[in-house]
């Protein structure tokens, strides 16, 4: 009985991760109808600068030689969880800024701008790193003039650069972009495993005859603070407002004078930041090691539990990350090999029952 | 006011739109009539900036609309009312009505008047205020698609069809508003399958098929042509 509790306890941990990171799968979906299979890997970068926060960036002490530092890193810790909710908040909306959205509403001077510069300067940088002068500088500069001479280039191009609305050149998009993140963490950071040394001090509580640890009830308590904060944004602040509009209806929502375009931008910003966090808090308060392929599973698990709660479901995707969590760490505790499968079986199992997730409604309009 | 030059607009390679032009002045209500497909409801979501014309211009006091997104148009003071009213089903009445304001958010005591208007224009609205908008009969979404639309203070109001699915005492009542909504200042193009009723409150008129205007005059010359009577009035 005690061993079952202590199980369920663990799962409703990982559930809250799992529906952490859900949201932002189900927000995006809500307002684009597009799965954004990068998200996951915006998880692994929260992780990642969670991972130099808390080695390099940020002064943290080392506890067991100055255990009197803990408040210092208490505060450091919220520190980086705020700039690991910053960081991914900036990357979501440059994804969605530059890879979905010349997409839905083809490629505009601004568009034209960045590519330029993308495709100059690796060529410069790859021409300088083949020669063996130690003026790097000079490839550098050409490369940034040869991004402005690129500009009417491809601006040219630009015209020419038709919106798609189909969704399967978005889904093929989202998984690009997944494979540019996860293969330029690979490069930049290395395919290593990262470890973050314990930055708060650890606990254990006895209640009840049930063992509850420090790390794991500050996940949970974190988790629950932002769910909150979410609901907040989404039922009452104007954005808010704006993104149930245009996932109910987008056209509709134009006709209001929402600027949509800079609403999916928030919407990306919002749901990158809460997997920023999940990322953070995993790699802090876990033993599980940081790798550019640290999004990978649990990203797919999320995908699975904001299915099973119902795409586009704010509520539902909570719901489903919780089940997600208990069911996973149920099955673990007594079939540890199929801990993995659990995600696929249920996802096979809510498309053949129950399509629209648990809380989505499949609603008839009136005509 | 409103000046729509030679509009082309496509469907990827369906064409919907063949050459229309059609003016607006200010203070008229213009109606479109004609069949269905004739190109009316295209007309309407290509001024909102909801699809982009491949050629052609619409012209809004000096504005070129057809290069603005289409929040842009909406502060301009362009307001539309769909076809299929497109309620937002999931929020309640008042929460509707507030988004219709939205280009307005920072004045609040503007939008509580506004909201106050609606109420008075559809008092079955305020009965319902708390109620979500996919609840309603499709008589009172309706209502609340106009509301939605004033709500925004437009000097230009679109509606698509604002009589779709009444009962005969409220298409009445929908074109009195329709009346009076005009009388305080809005100018107005209706689009309606109801054309006898159009024609009687509208200014003047423009005849529809298939993607091109064939007969533009004003709504009693219309009323009385032998041609219009056949096809659109049914006799
Ligand atoms: N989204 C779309 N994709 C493809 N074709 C479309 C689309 N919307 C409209 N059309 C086509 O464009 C033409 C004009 O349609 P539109 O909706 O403007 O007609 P309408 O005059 O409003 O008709 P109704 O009286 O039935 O509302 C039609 O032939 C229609 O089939
Ligand atoms: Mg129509």
């Amino acid at each position: 009985m005690q061993a079952l509790v202590q199980t369920l306890i663990y799962g409703v941990e990982t559930g809250a991760i799992y529906a952490l990171i859900a949201l932002g799968y189900t927000m995006v979906y809500g307002v684009l109808r597009l799965i954004n299979f990068a998200h996951g890997d915006v998880y692994m970068i929260g992780a990642f600068v969670g991972f130099f926060a808390c080695t390099q960036w940020l002064p943290f002490k080392d506890l067991s030689q100055h255990p009197e530092a803990a408040m210092l890193n208490v505060v450091l810790a919220l520190v980086t969880l705020l700039l690991s909710m910053l960081i991914c908040a900036l990357l979501g909306i440059t994804i969605e800024r530059f890879a979905y959205r010349p997409l839905r509403n083809g490629f505009r001077n601004a568009d034209a701008h960045f590519w330029g510069f993308v495709i100059a300067l690796p060529v410069t940088a790859f021409a300088g790193a083949m020669t063996t002068t130690k003026r790097q500088g000079v490839f550098l500069f050409a490369g940034v003039v040869i991004g402005f001479i690129m500009r009417p280039v491809m601006a040219y191009l630009a015209k020419r650069i038709k919106p798609s609305g189909s969704r399967l050149n978005a889904l093929i998009t989202a998984i690009g972009v997944s494979l540019m993140l996860e293969n330029g963490g690979i490069n930049i950071f290395g395919a290593d495993p990262k470890f973050i040394p314990d930055i708060l001090p650890k606990r254990q509580f006895n209640l009840f005859g049930l063992v509850f640890d420090s790390s794991g009830l500050i996940i949970l308590a974190i988790a629950a603070i932002l769910m909150a904060l979410l609901r907040y944004i989404v039922l009452y602040t104007r954005p808010g407002k704006a993104m149930r509009a245009i996932s109910h209806d987008i056209d509709a929502a134009k006709l209001m004078g929402i600027n949509t375009d800079r609403v999916i931008s928030f919407t990306f910003a919002l749901g990158a930041s809460l997997a920023g966090a999940a990322g953070f808090m995993v790699a802090a308060f876990t033993n599980i090691k940081v790798v550019p392929l640290f999004g990978l599973q649990p990203g797919l698990k999320a995908f699975v539990a904001a299915v099973l709660g119902g795409a586009g479901n704010i509520p539902g995707a909570t719901l489903g990350g919780l089940i997600m969590g208990v069911v996973e760490s149920l099955v673990a505790s007594k079939f540890p090999q199929w801990r993995d499968a659990v995600a696929f079986i249920l996802l096979i199992v809510i498309l053949l029952v129950r399509p629209a997730g648990l809380l989505g409604k499949n609603t008839a309009e009136k005509v | 006011m409103l000046v729509i030059q030679d509009l082309h607009v496509y469907y990827g390679a369906i064409r919907a739109l063949d050459g229309i032009s059609i003016e607006v002045k200010e203070g008229e209500i213009v109606t479109m009539i004609g069949a269905n497909g004739a190109g009316k409801s295209t007309t309407m979501r290509t001024l909102s900036g909801l699809v982009r014309p491949r050629s052609g211009a619409v012209m809004f006091e000096g504005k070129a609309l057809h290069l603005l997104p289409a929040h842009e148009i909406v502060a301009l003071g362009i307001s539309q009312s769909p076809e299929g009213r497109r309620v937002f089903a999931n929020m309640s009445v008042r929460e509707n009505l507030e988004l219709g304001g939205y280009v307005h958010y920072k004045k609040k005591a503007q939008i509580a008047e506004d909201m106050d208007r609606a109420f008075t224009l559809f008092p079955r609205l305020k009965e319902r205020e708390a109620q979500l908008a996919g609840t309603l009969s499709g008589g009172e979404q309706q209502m609340l698609a106009i509301g939605r639309a004033l709500m925004s203070r437009p000097r230009l109001l679109l509606l698509d069809e604002p009589s779709l699915g009444l009962a005969p005492f409220l298409v009445q009542t929908i074109f009195q508003i329709i009346r009076d909504i005009n009388k305080t200042g809005v100018t107005i193009l209706l689009v309606e399958q109801n054309a006898n009723q159009a024609l009687r409150v509208a200014h003047r008129g423009y005849v529809l098929e298939t993607g091109r205007v064939v007969l533009a005059d004003t709504a009693a010359n219309l009323l009385s042509n032998d041609e219009v009577r056949q096809a659109y009035l049914g006799e």
